[in-house]
């Protein structure tokens, strides 16, 4: 019990360090790409796509959030809001690396988003180019 | 002395999980989930009927999707009910969707807000910017 307390005190430690010295995607976020990757059928993803897809206007989704920019506006290094006027954190990896380590949280937001935006589910490969586009930044 | 502490770590853990009520994890998912856009907004400003048909329309909600898995909305629609306003309260539509639809709160803020703060805030869903305690589910601070 207590030994388990002990390794449960120690392992975040370790985490925060290995992100916090780690440039580039750290192992979470590695085999989220690959899981998106072996998903997707491709070879590998195109940050330069990933761009054009969350700058780009959409349609078929909801008129109120026509782009990802809506929210994360179009500097994924700074800071972006909701509609309803609350902060969010920047997307890109090199200014947040606690991002895209939660699988689940990671797939909860692309569907409402990618919903809202696009009015459908983004593909594996829109999501890869999207998450390689957002580590290169 | 190890075992009074590993007995405090016993009770550290398993407390919360026994002695809490399905709110305490209920509150817990709520302020998580539907605080990620906007303040989690205290339940007690609307009452049960408004929190079920917000719960029901999450896929369309105010022209976002803020849809969730069904357990964790389940959880989430009974703490809210439970805490939800039971007194009467007036709206112009029934059920109302908005605490800022209430006439309550158009009377208390359409009189006292000056259209610079209101600016600055961007809609009255922005509750934080004008009440500093609003986390807290504090709105009498300024
Ligand atoms: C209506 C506002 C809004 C729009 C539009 C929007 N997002 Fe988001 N996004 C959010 C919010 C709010 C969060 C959660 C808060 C946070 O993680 O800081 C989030 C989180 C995310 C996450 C999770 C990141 C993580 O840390 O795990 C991903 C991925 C994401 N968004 C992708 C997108 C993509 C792709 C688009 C465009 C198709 C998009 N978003 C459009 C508001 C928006
Ligand atoms: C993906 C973002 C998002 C999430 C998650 C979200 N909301 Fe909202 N919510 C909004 C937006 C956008 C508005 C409208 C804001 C405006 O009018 O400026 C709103 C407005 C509201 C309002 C009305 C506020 C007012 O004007 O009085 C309530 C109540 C509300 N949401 C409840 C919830 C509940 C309950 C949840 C969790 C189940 C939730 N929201 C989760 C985006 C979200
Ligand atoms: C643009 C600024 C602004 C916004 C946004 C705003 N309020 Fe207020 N609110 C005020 C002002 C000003 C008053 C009147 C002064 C006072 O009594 O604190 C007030 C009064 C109140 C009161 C009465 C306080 C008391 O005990 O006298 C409540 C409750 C309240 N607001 C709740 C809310 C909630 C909930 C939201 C978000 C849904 C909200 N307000 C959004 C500015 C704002």
């Amino acid at each position: 019990m207590l030994r388990g307390a002990c390794r449960m005190l120690v392992l975040p430690a370790v985490l925060i360090a290995g992100t916090a010295a780690a440039a580039g995607p750290g192992p979470d976020q590695r085999a989220l790409l690959e899981h998106y990757r072996r998903l997707a059928g491709v070879e590998s993803f195109s940050p330069e796509r990933g761009r054009t897809f969350f700058l780009a206007k959409h349609q078929g989704g909801k008129p109120e959030t026509p782009s990802c920019t809506t929210c994360h506006t179009d500097d994924p290094r700074g800071p972006g809001r909701t509609r309803a006027g609350k902060p969010i954190e920047p997307m890109a990896l090199s200014v947040n690396p606690r991002r895209y380590t939660d699988p689940k949280k990671v797939e909860k937001w692309f569907r409402r988003n990618c919903r809202s935006v696009l009015g459908r589910e983004c593909t594996p490969r829109e999501k890869g180019d999207f998450l390689a586009f957002m580590f290169s930044q | 002395m190890v075992r009074t502490a590993v007995l405090l770590l016993l009770l550290a853990t398993t407390l919360p999980a026994t002695a809490g009520t399905a709110a305490t994890g209920g509150e817990a998912l709520y302020r998580e989930e539907c605080g990620a856009c906007h303040l989690a907004y205290p339940p007690r400003f609307l009452p049960a009927e408004s929190w079920r048909a917000l719960m029901a329309g999450l896929a369309d909600h105010f022209g976002e999707d803020a849809s969730l898995a069904p357990a964790t909305a389940a959880a989430i629609e009974s703490y809210l009910v439970a805490h939800a306003r039971t007194r009467r309260v007036r709206a112009d539509r029934w059920p109302p969707l908005r605490i800022s639809e209430l006439r309550w709160f158009r009377h208390e803020h359409e009189e006292e807000v000056s259209p610079r703060a209101f600016r600055r805030a961007g809609t009255w869903a922005n509750c934080g910017a004008c009440h500093r305690d609003a986390e807290r589910w504090r709105f009498d601070d300024d």
